[in-house]
């Protein structure tokens, strides 16, 4: 990720997550019936804040304009000769909620490099784990979540045995 | 409607359905929301052909923002402190995720809850721990 990414927080963006990870809590769909709740404003969904993908320009798991994308197209891969590797994974994730979050919000997120570690497995050959840790702070510079992600790269596909 | 530590104990366990039979169309609207476009979540021909896998399956994350609808159901909105988990094993179309919360430890204001998301046969996708504020 870029070192520093703005994240406007954003009502249609979180009425749309919701709905992608099925979750019909009216708190994220309408400010009428957040008002009456007990924290009185629409708030993002817990898992909302790694959506700051959108607003990375160096994200690599987006399509460009004028660039190739690895998925398919014509061929299988828009890319020959492609990796082998079957790219990321994901292997854990954690976040702390520090401070409440609302639409019209604006975040501003830095990216700190973690631990980098290694290890063997029978489904996937060598591993290589990565943590990432990103601090996500509002428009008065205030600390409010921290999130912790561990992303793997495999050897090879997972076995599904 | 906020959890009181008074009416817990550990053990206490909440637990619900967060999909049934896993649509390909939640996947392309969890790529769009996330931005995470991985043609692996999303693109049959790619996956299978080109990345050798069965098929395409789940963002980690959407099956942890469907823990964190149960998570939320159960401890309130705005109180969680501290949510985090482990992807243990992919999660397909087709397949019904059953999310579990475990109260193992009240707090002064606070609990801690163990979680769990199995499949349809019982293996686990998602472990997972949280914090959250109670009255």
């Amino acid at each position: 990720m870029a070192d520093k990414v703005t994240m406007p927080i954003e009502a249609t963006h979180i009425m749309m997550f919701a709905r992608s990870v099925n979750d019909d809590n009216q708190i994220y769909y309408d400010a009428e019936y957040a008002k009456n709740t007990e924290v009185g404003h629409v708030v993002p969904p817990p898992t909302f804040y790694r959506s700051v993908a959108q607003f990375d320009p160096d994200y690599f798991l987006r399509p460009k304009v004028g660039e190739k994308w690895f998925g398919s197209a014509k061929g299988p891969s828009g890319i020959d000769g492609k990796p082998a590797s079957s790219g990321g994974l994901h292997a854990e994730q954690h976040f702390e909620y520090h401070l409440p979050v609302q639409p019209g919000d604006v975040l501003t997120v830095t990216t700190k490099p973690g631990k980098v570690w290694e290890k063997e497995s029978k489904r996937a050959g060598k591993l290589t784990f990565t943590e990432t840790i990103l601090e996500y702070r509002n428009q008065k510079g205030e600390l409010v979540v921290t999130s912790r992600g561990v992303g793997v790269k495999t050897e090879r596909p997972v076995d599904q045995g | 409607m906020a959890l009181k530590a008074t009416d817990l104990k550990v053990g206490d366990v909440h637990e619900e359905i967060v999909v049934e039979n896993l649509s390909r169309g939640l996947l392309v609207m969890y790529a769009g929301t996330s931005g995470d476009y991985n043609p692996l979540h999303t693109d049959e021909v790619y996956t299978t052909q080109a990345a050798g896998y069965p098929g395409v399956f789940a963002h980690g994350m959407l099956t942890m923002g469907l823990t964190g609808k149960m998570l939320t159901n159960f401890v309130g909105d705005g109180r969680l402190k501290k949510f985090g988990v482990r992807f243990t094993n992919q999660v397909w179309p087709g397949d019904t995720l059953t999310s579990k919360a475990t109260v193992v430890a009240i707090g002064e204001g606070e609990i801690e809850l163990e979680l769990a998301t199995t499949n349809q046969d019982g293996k686990t996708v998602v472990t997972g721990s949280a914090t959250a504020r109670v009255d």
